[in-house]
């Protein structure tokens, strides 16, 4: 067995692999929450409670109507995106001439009643699903053994993110997008509809966190609490990102998903702790995230 | 949250210093003991004076932490530790917690300060939870079981809190005289100056004023006296846990002064006071109490921004001018 700084290689890719997993999720959801942030101002604290619907979506259009997860991954999104569209239609946009304060409390209550409801309905323990028969198994590269399912949670998402990232940078609509941020009420003036755009990047948005809750769910339980337990790991690495920059959150999401899983090798004390002390140093030397243009 | 302080700013720094609002206190500190249960009066004290606190940084400097759960369960850590492992007594320990929520107070409000709005929520709450991960993993505070059966041991060394109504004798005495200070501070010229900062910080900026040092005194003032209620807490209940580092302490305070009525001097505490009932008396309810503390969220930042004191005052406000 081939050993790097006293830890064997399988250890280590191993962690690595979970790290990028991880990073895979942290990328997804917090691309989501700076494509929302960029557009509606404010900070979507419901995004752990809407990734753990899409799971659970997902969870009951199997166990109930007998779909499988490849209808699940493209119902799930629109099912819970469309959750998005009616939350922004209902609440969010009666907020908008208000301090943006007020969307992160509304939407943190939010994220409470929503958490709740499941959590009466499916208890606090997670519940099953099974990875689909096509992506069992799993490849052997000769330094460690590859599990389908996880390679094709990474690639999924890294062509989410930057198709995400193309669609925003290079396309007709993305640049209608980027300037509605810039000066909405120019835009408007342009005849574009910006308050159905800014509603339907919210929905965007959710359901973006809606594909990472099907995609999670064979790999973590379904669990009314799997939103809670990451999305505050995910609004520090949107910090040090630098928020509302989209390849920054994608960069950033992948890169600390690594950073943890090294540190589990090395020092596994300070694993949990890790993306909250690299966001401290990050703060000290450019309080803007790493990404950002500017607090 | 400048949206709805124009009004505040302007009831609450004209109205005159008044000791009536103490006197109903006074009488509701003596007189609710021998109506209310002590423990659970000590334990809607604990919360009243960590939202008040913790408004003097949303109400009356327009920063919204989300993340002062790290300073009361740090204090309410701390004082644990301090009077079961070290033996201290109630008052040092109590002491020694707050001092702990200040020093940690004064390192993330330095590392935080600069953020604003939005950045400053949520930079607050990152660090929080750093806080948490380390109290999760850390020796002392006894990870998943926390620290259990503290004695509250004798005051001073002579007088033994071990009777619910001596400890709520001392509580209350805190307490008041915690109220007393904020009341104070937001009426002193310092609270004129954060009120100045949350108005219009450019302004104040330009009339000289060192903005950046006044919000991190309100930060740590803040922080504290947020520590005391923790502090004081964990010797009440005789523990310290998980519980009071946790983020959704800290949504739960938010919850609290938006309730009760943010930039209101009383406001947090009587929202702390309908929480803590609600919670206490709603408990077999399960998770429902968690989705109705999400459905007051949603009322009071949907209809009913002004909370249960800000719109009081108003129809109070409205029936004068008549």
């Amino acid at each position: 067995m081939i050993e790097i700084f006293g830890i064997s290689s399988q250890a280590l890719f191993g962690q690595l692999l979970i790290g990028l997993i991880n990073g895979a999720f942290y990328a997804m959801l917090s691309l989501g929450l700076a494509v929302i942030f960029g557009m509606l101002n404010i900070i979507n604290f419901c995004h752990g409670a809407l990734y753990m619907i899409g799971a659970f979506v997902a969870w009951m259009l199997l166990n109930w109507l007998g779909i499988g997860y490849w209808w699940a991954l493209l119902i799930s999104p629109i099912i819970t995106g469309a959750l998005g569209v009616v939350i922004e239609r209902l609440f969010l946009q009666r907020l908008r001439d208000l301090d943006h304060l007020y969307g992160l409390l509304l939407t943190f209550g939010l994220a409470l009643i929503l958490e709740g409801v499941f959590r009466q309905n499916f208890g606090a323990s997670g519940l099953p699903y099974r990875i689909p028969p096509e992506l069992t198994g799993g490849t052997n590269l000769g330094f460690m053994f590859l599990p389908n399912y996880r390679a094709w949670v990474i690639v999924l998402s890294l062509f989410v993110c930057l198709g995400t990232w193309f669609a925003i940078e290079y396309t007709r609509l993305g640049s209608y997008l980027r300037a509605a941020t810039e000066n909405p009420a120019l835009v408007q003036a342009f005849g574009v509809n910006v308050s159905r755009m800014i509603t339907l990047t919210y929905g965007f948005g959710v359901a973006l966190a809606a594909i990472a809750g099907v995609l999670a769910a064979p790999i973590y339980q379904v669990s009314p609490l799997m939103g809670s337990n990451i999305i505050i790991v995910v609004f520090a690495v949107v910090v040090i990102g630098g928020m509302g920059s989209i390849l920054g959150s994608i960069v950033t999401g992948f890169g600390l998903g690594i950073a943890e899983g090294l540190t589990k090798v090395f020092y596994p004390e300070a694993s949990s702790t890790v993306i909250f002390v690299i966001m401290a140093i990050v703060l000290l030397i450019r309080p803007s995230g790493l990404f950002g243009k500017g607090a | 949250m400048s949206a709805h302080a124009g009004t505040t700013a302007s009831s609450s720094a004209a109205a005159p210093l008044s000791w009536k609002p103490f006197a109903v206190l006074a009488i509701f500190l003596i007189v609710g003991p021998s109506v209310i249960y002590p423990v659970f009066l000590m334990k809607a004290l604990c919360f009243a004076l960590f939202a008040c606190a913790f408004n003097i940084l949303l109400g009356f400097t327009g920063l919204l932490s989300f993340g002062h759960a790290a300073f009361l369960g740090m204090a309410s850590y701390g004082s644990a530790h301090a009077a079961k492992v070290w033996g201290f007594t109630p008052e040092l320990a109590i002491l020694f917690g707050t001092v702990i929520a200040m020093a940690l107070g004064l390192v993330i409000g330095m590392l935080t300060i600069r953020s604003r709005g939005i950045y400053f929520a949520n930079i607050t709450l990152a660090f929080a939870q750093m806080v948490f991960f380390f109290c999760l993993q850390a020796k002392f505070t006894g990870g998943e079981d926390g620290i259990q059966s503290v004695a509250r041991g004798r005051l001073f060394g002579l007088i033994s809190l071990q009777s619910d109504m001596v400890m709520y004798a001392f509580v209350a005495v805190i307490f008041f005289l915690s109220f007393l200070l904020i009341y104070r501070i937001i009426h002193s010229p310092f609270g004129q100056v954060l009120r100045a900062v949350r108005e219009n910080e450019a302004r104040a900026t330009s009339l000289g004023y060192k903005v950046e040092h006044y919000k991190l005194a309100a930060f740590v003032l803040s922080a504290t006296l947020v520590g005391l209620a923790g502090a004081v807490k964990a010797l009440v209940f005789q523990l310290a846990s998980l519980t009071d580092v946790s983020w959704q302490m800290s949504g739960e305070v938010v919850l609290m002064t938006l309730l009760g009525g943010v930039g209101t001097i009383f406001g947090p505490a009587i929202g702390a006071l309908v929480i803590v009932s609600m919670e206490n008396y709603l408990a077999e309810l399960g998770s429902w109490v968690t989705v109705i503390q999400g459905v007051i969220f949603v009322l009071c930042v949907m209809f009913f921004r002004r909370g249960i004191v800000g719109t009081l005052m108003d129809l109070w406000a409205k029936r004068n001018a008549h």
